[in-house]
């Protein structure tokens, strides 16, 4: 990285941790150091060499461009009427609103159903929150790359979900992460800490979207913990603008017999990284990962998964489906550990794309790794174009190839959507994938 | 309803179909019979437009207009209906979901209203049972996990819905079994009218046992070698095909 753009995040850091509003407790402020330290070490990944983890997603782009830090203020211009036309709604659910990275109590509202405590973590860090604490940056490694590790130096907000033992949240919970995009280009570090009580339920919908089409960067980090017999269900929409950088690591940690059900629905940014692991660490745990992106112009998303299945009798299940135009790419990477102990495991992994031009590509890579002897695991990848013969029949029952094609893409991103079990998120997905299709085959 | 002239067709730079003449009238049904590799299923994807058969001489009316410069969909539109030989599957594509927005194109066209959710459910489970077809293949994608004789229903089950001025039938017939071949029968038999047509392109003369077409062409090498009543169609029983594979002076005019 050019020393000046690193020099930028450096005094930028100081600068942040001069701010009044970053105060908080001894420990963040500890880990925040460590956060700068690692980055100044690892910088951003973008070495053509031995960068396995980032081989086809050059982060080139984000490491030149330059960010400045947000303004509180944004949130004061934005109504909740503009955050409902970009994201999905339910007046229902509890939702915190952040707007570059800001939590807006104005914009949010939580659902008092004396079971889900929903936070803004700069809340609960006035009060130095044992728990918070206790989990806070405990599932992901500081120095995973330099993305963790810069999102780790700027930890100032973000969200923090707790559902005591053997409680059932009541309503979904909704965190919108919003980006303004204003005259100059910023950057947020959001991070969200997500525990889930034994044998407690927790619907939880994650929001990363563009008011505008200006650039930005956000950099999130999630973390949630599954306790034993929990069952956790995660959706994560990205639908930020075409000049927009998100990098997202999610890392999940599941205890015995705990579930996590995740679906993760990718509409953009310019280029985006969704990153997901999932360690399974107790006796019948298990995940579904399921995934849907759409690119086109020339878009970049990368799908990053990895789970660890550490303890026997676990399940993980991968099903990602990508629908590419334009000129855009698209990645799907990752790996399934199978450690020795890992007897009983049911892994598999599937990737299959469906490319509408000539230019979009897909580079997609399943991969197992398996210490275990007694274990059933499967990986497959496909590739392909809607065919001919379809169109032709199509065709021959009266339907344009317009039409013929915008149902031959819902058909194929049915089998992502229909399990989506929030109805507003799942119309949300379907709206944008159909005005993708009309303007592909327009233009 | 249909008038076909002279019609040269080429695939990939082969001559299939070696001048065809053929007039089907409105109100009648024709079977179109001949080996395998005749040419008889080039003739019934040529008429719905399929693009890799390229016409090089010859024209086609259809209700009086030229179909040939018309594209697939348009044809569809215009009231000619292909029910496939192999039809193709279109996964994730719901077939109930597929023919309401077939039928919607179609009325559309038409300058008549849609048809609500529940108008199209009363048609479409009237003919899923008329046709016998399951109604748990109906949720399902299009053609996806059927059977041979299960996508051919499908055809039927579209051909009653859309109801088409002109259905040109490719060896429908075949892969069925004699309960499924019987019903399919009946659906055709059902859709005759004065105001259609049907055209039954067949191998085998067993579904002519159900249906009495009003004409027999016989097709071999591209060309039609001769016509005939429903009688044609059990000489070709009795004697099969190659006593009409007679030098070219001899061949009757159709």
């Amino acid at each position: 990285m050019t020393q000046a753009i690193y020099d930028k995040y450096v005094s930028d850091h100081a600068m942040f941790e001069a701010s009044p509003r970053v105060n908080g407790p001894a420990w963040l402020g500890k880990l925040r150091a460590t956060g700068l330290a690692a980055f100044k070490q690892a910088g951003f990944p973008t070495a053509t060499r031995g960068n396995e983890q980032w081989k086809y997603t050059n982060v080139g782009p984000i490491e030149r461009a330059t960010f400045d830090l947000p303004s509180a203020q944004a949130a004061e211009a934005v109504s909740l009427a503009s955050v409902k036309s970009v994201s999905p709604w339910d007046d229902g659910w509890s939702r915190l609103v952040f707007v570059d990275g800001f939590y807006s109590a104005a914009l949010s509202a939580t659902q008092a159903d004396g079971i889900a405590q929903v936070t803004s973590l700069a809340e609960v860090l006035s009060v130095d929150e044992v728990q918070v604490e206790h989990h806070f940056g405990k599932y992901v490694r500081v120095d995973e790359d330099g993305f963790t590790a810069v999102n780790t130096a700027f930890a100032r907000d973000g969200a923090v979900v707790q559902i005591p033992d053997d409680s059932a949240a009541t309503a979904p919970v909704h965190l919108v992460f919003l980006s303004t995009a204003g005259p100059t280009a910023t950057v947020s570090h959001p991070r969200v800490l997500v525990l889930v009580g034994r044998n407690s339920r927790l619907t939880l919908v994650e929001s990363y979207v563009s008011l505008s089409d200006g650039p930005s960067f956000t950099n999130a980090v999630t973390e949630i913990v599954g306790a034993e017999g929990s069952e956790i269900e995660h959706y994560r929409y990205l639908a930020e603008s075409d000049a927009a950088f998100h990098i997202g690591r999610t890392s999940v940690a599941l205890q015995r017999d705990a579930s996590f059900l995740s679906t993760s629905l990718s509409k953009g940014a310019r280029i985006a990284r969704n990153g997901l692991s999932v360690l399974l660490d107790g006796p019948g745990s298990s995940c579904v990962l399921k995934g849907l992106y759409s690119t086109s112009g020339t878009q970049h998303i990368d799908n990053h998964i990895d789970v660890d299945h550490k303890t026997p009798h676990g399940s993980s299940e991968q099903l990602f489906k990508g629908i590419l135009d334009g000129s855009s790419r698209a990645v799907f990477s990752g790996r399934v550990l199978v450690r020795k102990d890992a007897q009983k495991t049911y892994a598999t992994q599937s990737d299959k794309n469906l490319l509408l031009s000539e230019g979009a590509r897909i580079n997609t890579k399943p991969s197992l790794e398996i210490y275990a002897d007694d274990v059933q695991c499967a990986h497959g990848a496909t590739a392909g174009a809607i065919a001919d013969e379809a169109l032709f029949y199509m065709a021959s029952r009266g339907l344009d190839e317009d039409t013929a094609r915008r149902l031959l893409v819902a058909g194929f991103a049915n089998e992502i959507i229909d399990g989506v079990r929030l109805a507003p998120l799942r119309q949300q997905m379907q709206n944008q994938l159909s005005l993708e299709t009309t303007r592909a085959s327009a233009g | 309803m249909l008038e076909i002239r002279d019609l040269h067709v080429s695939v990939a730079g082969t001559e299939i179909l070696r001048g065809i003449d053929l007039t089907v009238p409105t109100g009648e049904v024709h079977a179109i019979m001949g080996p395998n590799g005749s040419g008889k299923s080039t003739l019934a994807s040529t008429l719905a437009g399929k693009l890799e058969y390229e016409v090089m001489q010859g024209e086609v009316l259809f209700q009086g207009e030229d179909l040939l410069g018309l594209l697939p969909d348009q044809r569809a539109l215009a009231g000619l209906f292909l029910a496939f030989q192999y039809p193709p599957e279109l996964p994730g594509v719901r077939n109930r979901h597929f023919i309401k927005a077939a039928l919607d194109a179609l009325l559309e066209h038409r300058g008549e209203e849609a048809l609500n959710a529940r108008q199209f459910d009363k048609i479409y489970r009237a003919a899923t049972k008329d046709i016998g077809m399951d109604t748990e293949l109906t949720k399902r994608s299009v053609n996806e996990g059927f059977s041979g004789g299960e996508k051919k229903r499908n055809e039927m089950l579209q051909m009653a819905i859309l109801d088409p001025a002109l259905a040109i039938l490719d060896e429908t017939d075949s892969g069925l079994d004699i309960d499924a071949l019987r019903l399919i029968s009946e659906g055709i038999n059902r859709r005759r009218s004065p105001k259609n047509a049907t055209l039954l392109v067949t191998h085998y003369q067993r579904i002519l046992g159900y249906i009495v077409p009003d004409m027999v062409h016989v097709l071999i090498d591209g060309r039609i070698v001769r016509s005939g009543g429903r009688e044609l169609a059990e000489e070709l029983e009795e004697r099969g095909y190659d006593w009409l594979r007679e030098p070219a002076s001899e061949i009757p005019t159709a």
